[in-house]
């Protein structure tokens, strides 16, 4: 169905993207690379799924649900599995050595939960950011 | 997984040059383990409250008065005689309470990043533009360009919207309690909008990705936006979310068309990498 999914081919298997690339059309075969997204950015959060950690971010904020990480996803570059930081524009790669749930809603909420991890640390590429440029 | 330089057009010497299709790969490790705000944000709570009445006031001067306020760890605020001032609560990167009683006017409310914010009156043009994260809700109507290249949070209208609500957006929810007109959803990438009343003309078009879901009549669809099945996820996402703001509707969720992106514009697939890397 349009729009529900990954475009490029149906993808059954949730360790597709870890077991071969995600290089599945004729198209990415030719130029050796995979395009598009490596997960379904229309895919809804299960809120049955959510971790305690992320209940007490969203206490923390003052909000009632995922608010903005309802967009954020677990994705797949280079074969691993990482999260996309629109923050620094780049993928952050989840540990090797983390054992993944077998279904993508629960890896999304790992992918959040990280992601409000990376963001809040104070290594994060962002702080330096803000003492060099901002405004007020 | 195979490597450019085994690709057809590696081997025709197109080029030489992988792409990774990223800038920066970070890998993440638990030293990194932070708290629930950003390094820099200001420590504020959300019982200390204060007030600016902002009738005599300049727009620069109300938002740095917003600033000193947090700065000295008021963590709720109240904008009295907001006048329809444009360009106010700007740029806020914190967990903050705002509650404006009145009107904005143009550019309201743009690149926030956590805030949750009330507006008992109505707002002007592109209202919550590029906004990160936080949580905003208009009472009255809005202007056009409501949540124009929204990134994330959910922006709400419980009265009508003007044309190309959500245009270029990113990321997040828009939900209007009312109507919305033409072009809303143009060149949508991600995220969704929520219209409870009827949508204008060219709904979505030239939308890359997302959903938009349309309790009432479309006039017409834009190009490549096509209709598709409600699931159940779909349902109870809509029933929640509007739930949460008070626009359920009383006969459900089930009447709600759901609008998504044909993808026949999709391209990036037929360019050769380097063709794609000078677009992107």
């Amino acid at each position: 169905m349009a729009g529900s999914g990954y475009k490029g081919a149906n993808i059954d298997d949730v360790d597709h993207f870890l077991k071969g690339g995600g290089i599945d059309s004729e198209r990415e075969q030719a130029i050796g690379q995979h395009i598009g997204y490596r997960y379904d950015v229309n895919l809804l959060p299960d809120y049955d799924r959510l971790t305690p950690f992320l209940r007490d971010y969203i206490e923390f904020m003052g909000w009632d649900d995922l608010n903005w990480l309802e967009d954020v996803h677990m994705g797949y570059d280079d074969g691993q599995a990482a999260v996309f930081d629109r923050n620094i524009n780049g993928w952050v790669a989840i540990p090797e050595d983390m054992e993944l749930p077998d279904n993508q809603q629960d890896r999304d909420m790992i992918a959040r939960e990280m992601l409000i991890k990376f963001q809040m640390s104070p290594d994060h590429p962002m702080v330096d950011l803000y003492k060099a440029y901002r405004k007020f | 997984m195979a490597g450019v330089s085994d690709s057809v057009s590696a081997q025709m010497g197109m080029h030489t040059e992988p792409l990774t299709g990223r800038d920066i790969k970070t890998k993440f490790t638990l030293r990194n383990e932070g708290g629930f705000a950003y390094h820099f944000a200001r420590d504020v709570d959300f019982n200390r409250r204060a007030e600016i009445d902002c009738a005599d006031l300049e727009p620069s001067e109300i938002n740095r008065k917003i600033r000193e306020l947090m700065d000295s760890g008021h963590g709720s605020i109240v904008l009295r005689n907001p006048g329809a001032k444009h360009s106010l609560i700007v740029g806020i990167l914190n967990r903050m309470n705002f509650i404006v009683e009145g009107s904005l006017g143009y550019f309201g409310c743009g690149l926030l990043d956590g805030p949750n914010v009330r507006i008992s009156g109505r707002v002007g043009w592109s209202f919550g533009e590029n906004m990160m994260a936080g949580v905003c809700v208009i009472e009255k109507n809005a202007g056009s360009t409501f949540g124009a290249a929204l990134r994330g949070g959910d922006l709400v209208c419980k009265g009508s919207v003007g044309s190309r609500t959500g245009i270029d957006q990113k990321g997040g929810t828009i939900i209007v309690g009312g109507d919305t007109g033409a072009f809303s959803g143009f060149m949508m990438q991600r995220g969704r909008i929520v219209v409870c009343g009827n949508a204008g003309k060219n709904l979505g078009d030239s939308m890359y990705d997302g959903t938009i879901y349309v309790g009432g009549e479309i006039q017409d669809l834009g190009v490549d936006a096509v209709p598709a099945e409600l699931t159940d996820l779909d349902r109870a996402w809509l029933a929640r979310k509007l739930t949460m703001y008070e626009l359920l509707p009383e006969k459900g969720v089930d009447h709600f068309t759901k609008i998504v992106a044909g993808k026949q514009l999709w391209s990036y697939d037929n360019l050769e990498p380097t063709e794609r890397k000078l677009v992107l």
